[in-house]
């Protein structure tokens, strides 16, 4: 599915990413870890294609498809979603015509039918169903006054809406009680399939304790420098990252 | 008809240009140089329209400042409609130059005034009509609302010509207690000049409420003087202006409170693209003595583009001690983080764009009380910003 191969990649000439190569073939739910400031962000922000993080050697594909060269809203299109580490405020648009624009505009990328208003509200209203979202929390403008749990709940909807093929979550378990961590994480747990991976960003090795990843990479100055199964987390979690801070 | 010109030698140095502190933005002298032609009468009535069509049922069409059409035995009876002889001349000629013109050089009957009569509900159209090339019109136009009296008026500004000079001048009185929405949408054309001056004139527990939708012109500027009486009053008068290609609106408003316990709410907001250049003048007075009042000012724009353009003067002139007054004023661009969210759920760079601006103007439209009216300009700003 996902490919990164020796990726470079800078922030205002600052080099971030220096090598970081990454195999997440279909089925799999993949988690990296790693301290603050290591590249985590800027690697899901270089796979998604925002602006000002240039990518200055190596390259990513999904199906073999070279992903950089996609605008953001074309590898959306093609299944990509990133749940953002701070979901932004989109003052004056209600959150259900903004999922539903965003999700006629991929379908019509990719040359399916766009969903009609009834067809999209049915599905729209099951899915906050299952995440505990009030619906008329919906009409509000998206995310404008939300707690930071709810506008985390709200990008889960938006994932089970999308229903993206590659997800990263970043940081998805900051600002969340235990409560909400658990709806957060069944709502990720639903989507594990055959056909999807995931990219799971964290600080901590609580959200693996709901969401198990199949590998674990421990990212540490723009490259992986460890990977292992799920107990991998649990070590970090005992012993820190600094023997890999010296190492890098 | 009385006259054969619109503006004569005489009138094209009495235009208001940029040595005069409120045109000095919106100059018509420099770009007005030669006497103007008074436009022709159309001789038919004008093909159903505008903005706001179906959403009144009394409507009045007026085509190159000459009344075209109208109800007439069909008038509601919440209404008349009669001339009114004394022009009782422009009491606020120094403020509003263009409106002095339109009384002295409208040809025709004086003033038209309609009236919605005492308790009784109204919803009135006026539509605009320019259909000339390289001529002039003005306009002269009074609404009275009688005590407790309700009504909306939906005005259209619509171009069908070219380099053509259109002057409204309107005048609304609210009687005690009388309501009145006025929501005007204005699309002239890019080579037109276009000016509306409005004066308000309200009593004690009136409310009047204006949404100006301005899509600019050569030169296009909506100018609208309230005098506020205080004693549960209230205003709200808010705008919008979107201007691309080589558009220029002015939104210019002076709100004068002038008793106690008044209060004023008003928020613009403006999308400059291409080489547009948008203009905001506000300014609100409270008087001396015209204690607890409350008025709230905002203007926020977006540029869209490096050459395009927005002038701002916010102004809150205060003389009364006990008040409550705010005003906001920003200029800026797209916010790029929320650009790429909407990308990153898969809208395509145009349409995120679109969408977000969209949002931005949108907050104005929200306040739009009239349900129809409302939906017409959402529509109205959707269609000039591209997005579906």
């Amino acid at each position: 599915m996902l490919s990164i191969s020796n990726l470079h990649a800078s922030v205002e000439d600052k080099p971030i990413l220096k090598g970081l190569s990454l195999e997440i073939p279909a089925g799999e739910v993949h988690a990296i870890l790693g301290p603050n400031g290591a590249g985590k962000s800027t690697l899901s922000y270089v796979l998604t294609g925002r602006e000002g993080y240039e990518v200055t050697q190596g390259g990513a594909t999904l199906d073999g498809e070279d992903l950089l060269a996609l605008d953001p809203s074309e590898r959306a299109a093609r299944g990509v979603f990133l749940s953002f580490q701070y979901p932004l405020e989109i003052p004056g648009v209600p959150a259900l015509t903004f999922i539903r624009t965003a999700l006629n505009a991929q379908r019509k990328a990719r040359g399916e039918a766009e969903l009609s208003a009834p067809e999209f509200l049915k599905l729209a209203r099951e899915k906050a169903q299952s995440l505990k979202i009030d619906f008329d929390m919906l009409k509000r403008p998206l995310n404008v006054g939300f707690s930071g749990g709810e506008k985390k709940r709200m990008e889960i909807l938006q994932m089970a809406i999308l229903s993206p093929r590659f997800l990263i979550l970043d940081e998805t378990d900051s600002g969340l009680d235990i409560d909400a961590l658990k709806i957060v994480a069944d709502g990720v747990n639903a989507l594990r399939g055959p056909d999807r991976a995931m990219l799971v960003i964290t600080h901590y090795q609580r959200l693996l304790d709901y969401i198990r990843p199949d590998r674990v990479h421990v990212l540490a100055d723009g490259r992986i420098a460890a990977s292992g199964g799920p107990e991998l987390a649990l070590e970090l979690e005992r012993e820190g990252y600094d023997k890999y801070a010296r190492a890098a | 008809m009385s006259a054969a010109f619109a503006l004569t030698d005489l009138d094209l140095a009495r235009l208001p240009g940029r040595r005069d502190e409120d045109w000095r933005w919106s100059d018509l002298r420099g770009l007005i140089r030669q006497p103007v032609e008074v436009s022709p009468e159309l001789d038919r009535p004008a093909a159903p329209g505008g903005a706001f069509i179906g959403l009144a049922r009394d409507e009045f069409v007026f085509a190159n400042g000459q009344l075209n059409d109208w109800p007439q035995e069909a008038l509601s009876p919440a209404l008349a409609f009669h001339l009114h002889d004394d022009p009782g001349a422009a009491r606020m000629a120094d403020v509003m130059p263009m409106a002095q013109l339109a009384a002295e050089r409208h040809v025709g009957p004086p003033l038209h005034i309609l009236t919605v009569r005492a308790g009784e509900t109204a919803a009135i159209r006026f539509r605009f009509i320019s259909r000339a090339t390289g001529t002039g019109h003005h306009l002269r136009l009074g609404v009275m609302l009688e005590a407790g009296a309700q009504a909306v008026v939906l005005e259209s500004y619509e171009g069908q010509g070219e380099d053509y000079l259109a002057n409204v001048a309107l005048e609304f009185y609210l009687a005690d207690g009388a309501r009145l929405e006025r929501i005007a949408a204005a699309d002239e054309a890019e080579s037109a000049i276009s000016v509306s001056s409005a004066e308000v004139h309200l009593k004690p527990g009136a409310a009047f409420a204006q949404t100006l939708l301005v899509g600019g012109a050569k030169r296009q500027r909506f100018e609208t003087q309230i005098s506020h009486p205080g004693g549960g009053a209230d205003v709200r008068a808010d705008g919008v202006y979107l201007v691309g290609g080589r558009r220029h609106a002015d939104l210019t408003s002076v709100v004068t409170h002038e008793a106690v316990d008044g209060t004023t709410s008003q928020l613009i907001k403006g999308v400059a693209r291409d080489q547009g250049r948008g203009v905001f003048q506000g300014r609100i007075v409270v008087a001396e003595g015209a204690d607890r009042t409350d008025a709230r000012m905002g203007h926020h724009a977006l540029i869209l583009s490096d050459r395009a353009e927005v002038d701002a003067k916010p102004e809150l002139l205060i003389f009364a001690d006990d008040v409550q007054c705010a005003h906001g004023n920003t200029v800026g661009r797209l916010d790029e983080d929320a650009l790429f969210y909407a990308m990153q759920r898969g809208l395509p760079p145009e349409a995120a764009r679109a969408l977000l601006t969209e949002a931005f103007v949108g907050e104005v439209i929200d306040r739009v009380e009239h349900e129809g009216a409302r939906e017409a300009a959402r529509t109205w700003v959707s269609e000039r910003l591209g997005g579906g």
